[in-house]
């Protein structure tokens, strides 16, 4: 069994090979499909949240008991040495990894799950560093988009909202140019993709499209990834004058393809109306499902060598 | 006509020449070249054939290693180092820009980690068009050469 995976940190999207993302796909597929409730019997696996988080935590919490582990850790670093002692991350890590077969983490700032996987002695996963990455939660929106398009070859994939500071959009944007989807970016002008996700796009020569209204192009689409425009970022008049044009309405798929499939990260504010949820394209919920399936992956993958290219 | 030497001639040390008009004094402050109490003759907006105006610093008794010469790369790309020996230039080379750059500047994103922890910053360092960026190891964030204060 070839598993690249053993023993290796989880920590950024750009670390990931074509060929890692689709074992990681499989595994989730395999796992969802017959769950494996003894796989991790006698390990522990360490959950450190030194930010709080809901359904991060949960999912990775239920993902480590559903494979037979049990989980260690704490949900808020306040009460830890290192929020009341001030003890360094460094030292931290060094003690968890000696009490645990591996962690996941989650950290107010950038840089910090690099930095343990550095000093740790067992695979890191990475829960979210700051506004940097998130790559679990791209992990299981790739599930997701495999599980409901059964491919992720050449798709057709709108991202709408905050495409500056949503970090999850990024992360998925640069996974699936692997796969040479075609990209649609709908985002108010304050709220646009980052440069730097755009050079990466034209030096590699990959197709987008930057539109002013979901409406422009939904029809064309085989998955609308919608995330939350943060209402603090405008001013009142200018956030209602904007808000029209990037909330999803039921009444606006009735010309769409049979296969397409709505995400969003959650939580969701007001960018879908629910009216949306009855509809066959809404798939967010199961998506957050997912997220459990995916971290039993990674878990499965870093953990164990039971999975991989044969 | 006799050619004069735009700045005395020094008997052993170091000499470097080709830099940007105005990166001169920068560079003073960035390598601390005057904490060692050699001597130091700076020259600034020399006249340059190549690059119309020049800076040249030489200082004595003190030899630039690859790794000095690699980091000066990031103010001065085009400088020659020439290291001298009894008023002779027994090597002479230009600077390379270093793949990556440890330990050297602080990450200009205040909520990177690299600040709180007892580590050593680290910067891969890309060429972009003319230009030179620097990615942090640990935020993963790119930023313009004029965003570090020690480069600006």
């Amino acid at each position: 069994m070839n598993n690249p995976l053993y023993q290796k940190h989880i920590i950024s999207i750009p670390d990931f090979s074509r060929q890692e993302l689709e074992l990681i796909v499989d595994t989730a597929q395999s796992i969802k499909q017959q769950p494996r409730p003894e796989l991790l019997k006698n390990k522990v696996v360490a959950s450190c949240f030194f930010e709080a988080s809901t359904r991060t935590r949960l999912s990775f919490e239920t993902a480590v008991q559903r494979l037979g582990g049990s989980v260690i850790g704490f949900a808020d670093g306040g009460n830890t040495s290192l929020g009341k002692k001030g003890e360094t991350l460094v030292d931290s890590v060094k003690v968890i990894s000696s009490y645990s077969d591996a962690f996941f983490m989650r950290h107010p700032q950038e840089g910090a799950a690099r930095l343990a996987s550095e000093f740790s002695s067992v695979p890191v996963i990475n829960g979210g560093d700051g506004s940097n990455q998130h790559p679990t939660q791209t992990l299981l929106d790739l599930f997701t988009i495999y599980e409901t398009q059964g491919s992720l070859e050449g798709l057709k994939v709108a991202f709408v909202g905050d495409l500056k500071y949503g970090r999850t959009v990024h992360s998925l944007t640069q996974a699936l140019s692997l796969f040479g989807c075609e990209f649609y970016f709908i985002a108010p002008k304050a709220l646009a993709m980052p440069d730097y996700i755009i050079e990466e796009l034209n030096a590699r020569e990959i197709k987008y499209n930057l539109h002013d209204s979901i409406e422009e192009v939904v029809d064309e689409l085989d998955i609308l990834y919608m995330t939350r425009v943060q209402k603090e970022r405008f001013d009142e008049t200018e956030y209602q004058h904007m808000k029209s044009s990037f909330i999803l309405r039921a009444d606006m798929l009735k010309q769409v393809k049979e296969n397409l499939k709505i995400l969003h990260p959650l939580p969701r504010v007001d960018e879908i109306t629910t009216d949306v949820d009855t509809t066959p394209y809404a798939y967010y919920f199961e998506q957050a499902e997912n997220g459990v399936y995916a971290r039993q992956a990674l878990l499965a993958l870093v953990m164990t060598n039971e999975f991989g290219a044969q | 006509m006799k050619k004069k030497l735009q700045v005395e001639a020094i008997a052993h040390g170091t000499v470097i020449d080709h830099v940007p008009a105005g990166q001169g004094i920068k560079i003073l402050k960035f390598f601390q070249l005057s904490a060692a109490q050699e001597r130091i003759t700076v020259g600034l907006n020399l006249p340059s054939g190549e690059q119309q105006q020049k800076d040249l610093i030489k200082v004595e008794n003190t030899v630039f290693d690859e790794n000095q010469a690699n980091q000066l790369a990031l103010f001065a790309p085009n400088a020659t180092i020439n290291l001298i020996e009894d008023f002779e230039v027994v090597r002479k080379f230009h600077v390379s820009t270093p793949e990556q750059v440890k330990g050297v500047f602080a990450c200009p994103n205040s909520n990177c980690i690299s600040h709180n922890e007892p580590i050593d910053s680290n910067f891969y360092v890309r060429h972009q068009q003319q230009d030179i960026k620097l990615k942090c190891h640990y935020c993963e964030k790119t930023f313009d050469r004029g965003l570090f204060s020690e480069l600006d």
